[in-house]
Parts: C-alpha cells; structure tokens; sequence
C-alpha cells in the first residue's frame, strides 16, 4: 500500500486551504483504501460503507483546516471515517456490531491454533484461481468485529501498531491482542481449507490432525 | 531455558512481525528447529498473513474511486475553500 508521504500532505494541505482545492482529490486518494475497508468492516454493507466513505472524504475536507499535525494525516483521516461509521451503527441499534471495548481483551478463550505436522505453502500465484479469494474473504468476514477490524488495519491495509491503534482508538496491547487471536482464529479457519491450494513443495507429514485444546 | 510449544505459540503474532526481542527470538527458532507441529503451524499462520495481505482479496467495488471524486467535485464546488 502506498506509504504516507508528509511533506506531500504538509504542501497539499498548506496549497488547498490557500485555495488550490482541486488538489484534494490527490491529497485523499492514497488513504481510499483504508477508508472504504474501515467502514466495510463496521457497517458490513458494501453501498453503507461507500457512502459513508464519500461522506468521510467531505468532511475530512470540510475540516481540513482543524488538522494540527501532531498525528499522521491518515490516522486523522481514518479516525474521522471511525466516528462515521460508529455514528452510522449507534442510529440503527438494532444493528450493533460487538463493542469495540477494551474489556473484550480480558476474555479469556479458545485461540489455539490447528496443529500442524507439515504445512505446503500456498503461493500468491494461486490467488489467481477466484475461490481462493472468497474462501480467504468469508474467513475475514466471520471474525468478530473487534478482531476484523484490526487484520484490515495491519494485515491488510499494512498499518503500524501505532497507527492502528489511533485509527480505532485503542491501546498498541489490544491491537496485538486482537491481531494474535484473529491470526490465529484465521489459521484455524483456513488451514484445512488452503490444503487445495498448496504448490507442489515437499512435505514432511502427514497433514492436518484436527486441533487439541493444550 | 528451553521454551515449550504453548510459549512459543503465546508469542507467534509478535514473532511473525518480527517485534520479539533477541533472546526470545532465538529461543523460538532453537525450538522450532526440533518441533516440526510449530514449524507447521507457523508456516500456516505467515502464509495467511501475506495471502489476505495480497490486494486481490479484497479489492475496492468497481468505480468507488470515480465515484468518490464525482461526488467530491460537486462538493468542492458547493463549499468554496476549506
């Protein structure tokens, strides 16, 4: 994904509030993704999350002259398209995804993962067959909503802890929390599931045994 | 100290991102030398790491981004300078 670029921003927003708007549609541009996954991810509606991605791109210009700097551009940005998407969720109530609570945390469960006597990779080049990227989806799509959120943010959108953290307003220890059981729910989910798509690399074993609780 | 399977497992997310410090690091990799099940599960939890990481899994709709602009234009129109 495309690595913010400060002085970029610094000059694009220091251009646009002297009048140059146009150069928004650049300014904004390289933080579309997140943005739109973000609020997919709490709305789970791709219509819900567009629009609210379009309403988010207005008011990060609407209040482009508030942004003081003392945080990244995108972590700003991403915590405006949040409060969209968490105000969007509070007027449908009966749609209320799981808190977003740091008190989750304290649960203790079941994340252990599938053992494993060998493992084939799968290569990127197997992406390339579709259902592979759908069985990777609905894995992703059936995390709970405290852990989805953060594999978008660091898995897939390649944030930092620290971004991720202030993109979602909570603590650098819940993102690493959440992101270890979401990997490791993932891995649950997905390992009998990938077994199709593995190259033609050795293997040591005999394959997957199911999973015991240690 | 010899690290067990459920240790290293404990901290497999931080290792994967390479955010283990030296000595734990090299406890883990001592023992995933000798233990093939977390070998296995490593390599399983890093290859679905990159995998979902890749931008063909989850791709913006078709026509988000000229949409998003279009809108953004008549906006930028309607409310003058920021």
């Amino acid at each position: 994904m495309t690595a913010p670029n400060p002085d970029f921003e610094a000059d694009h927003i220091r251009r646009i509030l002297a009048g140059e708007r146009q150069l928004f549609h650049s300014l904004i541009q390289p933080c579309e993704r997140s943005i739109y996954f973000l609020l997919l991810s709490l709305l789970r509606n791709e219509a819900e999350a567009e629009d609210a991605a379009q309403e988010t791109a207005i008011k990060v210009y609407l209040n482009l002259k508030n942004f003081r700097g003392d945080s990244q551009f995108r972590t700003w940005v991403l915590s405006i398209a949040r409060n969209e998407g968490l105000g969007r969720l509070r007027k449908t109530a009966s749609r209320r995804e799981d808190s977003l609570d740091a008190e989750m945390d304290e649960e203790t469960g079941d994340y252990t993962p599938a053992r494993l006597t060998s493992w084939r990779e799968v290569p990127l080049e197997a992406l390339q067959r579709q259902e592979l990227g759908g069985i990777l989806r609905r894995a992703v799509d059936g995390l709970p909503a405290i852990y989805r959120n953060v594999v978008l943010l660091r898995d897939i959108e390649e944030m930092d802890v620290r971004e991720t953290a202030a993109a979602l307003g909570i603590t650098a220890g819940s993102v690493k929390v959440r992101l270890h059981r979401a990997r490791a729910m993932l891995q649950r989910e997905l390992a009998p599931k990938l077994e199709g798509f593995a190259g033609k690399g050795k293997e040591k074993g005999k394959g997957v045994f199911g999973w015991l609780k240690s | 100290m010899r690290i067990d399977c459920k240790h290293v497992w404990e901290h497999i997310s931080a290792y994967i991102d390479g955010e283990v410090d030296a000595a734990l690091r090299a406890e883990i990799d001592r023992h995933l030398e000798t233990c093939e099940i977390c070998s296995a599960v490593l390599d399983s939890t890093r290859n679905v790491v990159v995998l979902v990481a890749d931008e063909r899994v989850f791709e913006l709709p078709a026509g988000f981004s000229e949409r998003l602009h279009a809108r953004l234009d008549r906006e930028l129109e309607l409310a003058g300078p920021s």
